[in-house]
């Protein structure tokens, strides 16, 4: 066992596959020398050199689009775009490419591709760099999306993503790239649609993913005192999506939290309760419960944005609300 | 009468060269038939009046060299060497079509020809085209990727995306523009301030040339040249070829936008008459023969079955289907 940041999880994936596979490269904008702007791939350029870690022009569009088409043409590209509000530009090439060409070719072409998506808030980057939008990749058949929560998971995932045949939205936490935690010696790939019990409990069960494991456990620790037992379910991957863990949790619990850390409008957590509500609403004894961001833009000002995005007793509120 | 120096050609590529032309309008006047008759749903755009283009372009390339073509596609997929019978099934709907009557008209591909795919959405194909030079150019072999695209498309983002970077990083792609003088109902004039789309060319450092689009020899000769400095890791070129299409944008478009003798004008410069003077005098294919092969395949194919509607969304995950 060893300590990694979440970022050198990140890391230790793709520099991990780089060197067991050939045609597996990294580029992005300002990847290269710099190390990426969140520093993910500091050292990367030096070993595996600058034709496998490059940079490219700020051009959002072409490099998924080259991502695309690379993968189409036999590669296992990585594509980093600096934050995941800058989708937007590129949004056609992974939403009406990416996503559809197996699709619409009839299933003769395999596009290996992982689109690194930095994302959330809570760095005082402002509205146009701090946003969640799982949401909207989540939405669109033909992409795999995968949010870890930590280093060995990231490492684990990431090995998984790049393995993968379709393309991969690889989605990471701003706050959580410097966050510590315990990696075993020899990771393994971790398979798409298993979530993870990182809390058992009791009396409530806590869906979650991202940065927002932290806060809930750190709910549940203070639920603990108040004599209520958190179950903590990290999904891990939006899709595919592990429904069963959160059936079964839900068969003793009997009552669940959704928390994610983006604007509660349109919701990735309002597909899980949607889940919940179709195929398991008859083990709820209560409502099906979200907690998320306002529907606002991310405000600078740190007071502001703190009140925006929720936190761990924001959780803890409307656990208890469902215990009244 | 037809320019270039046809001397560097042999006859066998004289004779292959026509009987692409004359395949692809026989295709395309088969295709609005059918159409017309209601065999095919949707939308259709045909290439008629543009053959000279995308056979003058392809007859430069081999087998793995890649091609990315545009909502008006047929013809560059003849060229590059795609089967009659799955094109006209896949228009059809029918299973028996390249993307098993998933993809249509705008989305016929086939990989083991390099044919990277119609596209539906104006200019992206210019940003996989990318993607395809850098996985020519990251393997180190001396394929090249065509981008086929119409004046229109010069107007997207991804058209400065992808020249400024397929230039920076000299890959090996040549950027065909089709100038048939419209997008959809907008003259060039009206669409963009300059006459000459190729001028775009030195915003990016590389090549830009302007041919006669309906005169093969000429798109030959100019692709040609493009081609062996590409292959040679050159770098990218822009060529224009300035055509017409004789039909509307798409098969039902009454055409109000087009001012009087213009079409009549573009029609006495056909690309094709003298294609049909060559194969009579030298016996290469009778019009009974070509008739016979392709729409009574799609009309004899079987529709796909509802199911195949749930496959080839990943390569390892079948959607959920619907109770009925």
């Amino acid at each position: 066992m060893r300590k990694m940041t979440y970022a050198e999880g990140i890391k230790e994936g793709m520099s991990t596959k780089m060197r067991q596979n050939p045609d597996v490269f990294l580029f992005g904008e300002d990847v290269g020398k710099f190390g990426g702007c969140f520093g993910v791939s500091a050292g990367m350029f030096d070993e595996f050199g600058e034709m496998r870690v490059r940079d490219t022009p700020i051009s959002e569009g072409v490099i998924i689009g080259a991502a695309v088409g690379s993968a189409a043409c036999g590669l296992r590209p990585i594509a980093e775009l600096m934050f995941v509000d800058f989708l937007t530009v590129g949004m056609d090439q992974l939403v009406n490419q990416a996503a559809k060409m197996r699709y619409m070719f009839g299933g003769k072409l395999n596009l290996p591709m992982v689109v690194r998506l930095p994302s959330g808030g809570g760095v005082g980057a402002a509205a146009q760099h701090s946003q969640s939008l799982e949401a909207w990749v989540a939405h669109v058949p033909g992409l795999k999306v995968v949010y870890p929560s930590n280093a060995q998971d990231a490492f684990g995932l990431m090995l998984t993503a790049i393995d993968d045949d379709n393309p991969v939205i690889f989605l990471e936490n701003k706050v959580l790239y410097s966050v510590k935690s315990d990696v075993e010696d020899e990771v393994k790939p971790i398979p798409f649609g298993k979530a993870t019990i990182t809390k058992e409990g009791t009396d409530v069960t806590i869906v979650t993913y991202g940065r927002q494991v932290l806060d809930s456990l750190s709910a549940a620790e203070t639920l603990a005192k108040d004599g209520i037992s958190a179950e903590v379910i990290d999904i891990r991957t939006l899709f595919p999506l592990d429904k069963q863990t959160i059936f079964k949790s839900l068969e003793k619990t009997h009552k669940v939290v959704i928390v994610s850390e983006e604007a509660k409008r349109g919701a990735f957590t309002g597909e899980i309760a949607s889940v919940i509500a179709e195929e398991c609403f008859f083990e709820c004894d209560a409502p099906i419960k979200r907690v998320g961001a306002l529907n606002t833009p991310i405000a600078f000002a740190s007071g502001l944005e703190s009140y925006i995005l929720p936190n761990a007793q924001d959780i803890v509120v409307a656990v208890k609300s469902l215990f009244n | 009468m037809m320019g270039g120096s046809i001397l560097k050609i042999s006859n066998e590529q004289l004779k292959d060269m026509y009987l692409t032309m004359l395949k692809i309008r026989k295709f395309e006047t088969r295709a609005m038939d059918k159409f017309a008759e209601g065999k095919i749903p949707g939308f259709v755009h045909l290439y008629i009046g543009e053959e000279a283009v995308a056979t003058g372009a392809c007859a430069n390339l081999r087998q793995d060299d890649y091609i990315t073509s545009t909502h008006r596609g047929h013809g560059h997929i003849i060229a590059k060497g795609g089967e009659l019978n799955f094109m006209m099934a896949e228009l059809f709907g029918k299973e028996t079509g390249y993307c098993k009557g998933k993809g249509g008209s705008m989305h016929i591909a086939d990989a083991t020809k390099g044919i990277l795919g119609a596209n539906g959405i104006v200019g992206a194909g210019h940003n996989i085209a990318v993607g395809s030079g850098l996985a020519i150019q990251y393997k180190g072999t001396d394929q090249v990727c065509v981008c086929f695209f119409g004046d229109a498309s010069t107007n997207q983002s991804t058209f400065h995306e992808a020249l400024n970077l397929a230039s920076v990083w000299k890959l090996p792609v040549i950027f065909v523009c089709e100038n048939n003088g419209y997008g959809i109902s907008v003259s060039q004039a009206r669409h963009q301030a300059i006459t000459d789309v190729s001028v775009r060319a030195s915003a990016y450092n590389m090549p830009g040339v302007t041919v006669d689009g309906n005169d093969v020899f000429a798109v030959y000769e100019a692709v040609g040249e493009a081609v062996s400095k590409a292959r040679k890791g050159q770098g990218p070129s822009l060529i224009e070829c300035k055509t017409y299409r004789w039909r509307g944008h798409f098969e039902g478009d009454p055409t109000v936008y087009r001012p009087a003798g213009e079409l009549e004008a573009w029609i006495k410069k056909d690309p094709i008459p003298r294609v049909e003077k060559y194969f009579k005098d030298n016996d290469i294919m009778t019009d009974e023969e070509m008739k016979q092969m392709n729409a009574e395949f799609a009309d004899k194919s079987n529709a796909p079955t509802l199911e195949s509607a749930l496959e080839d969304v990943y390569s390892d995950i079948v959607e959920e289907g619907r109770v009925r």
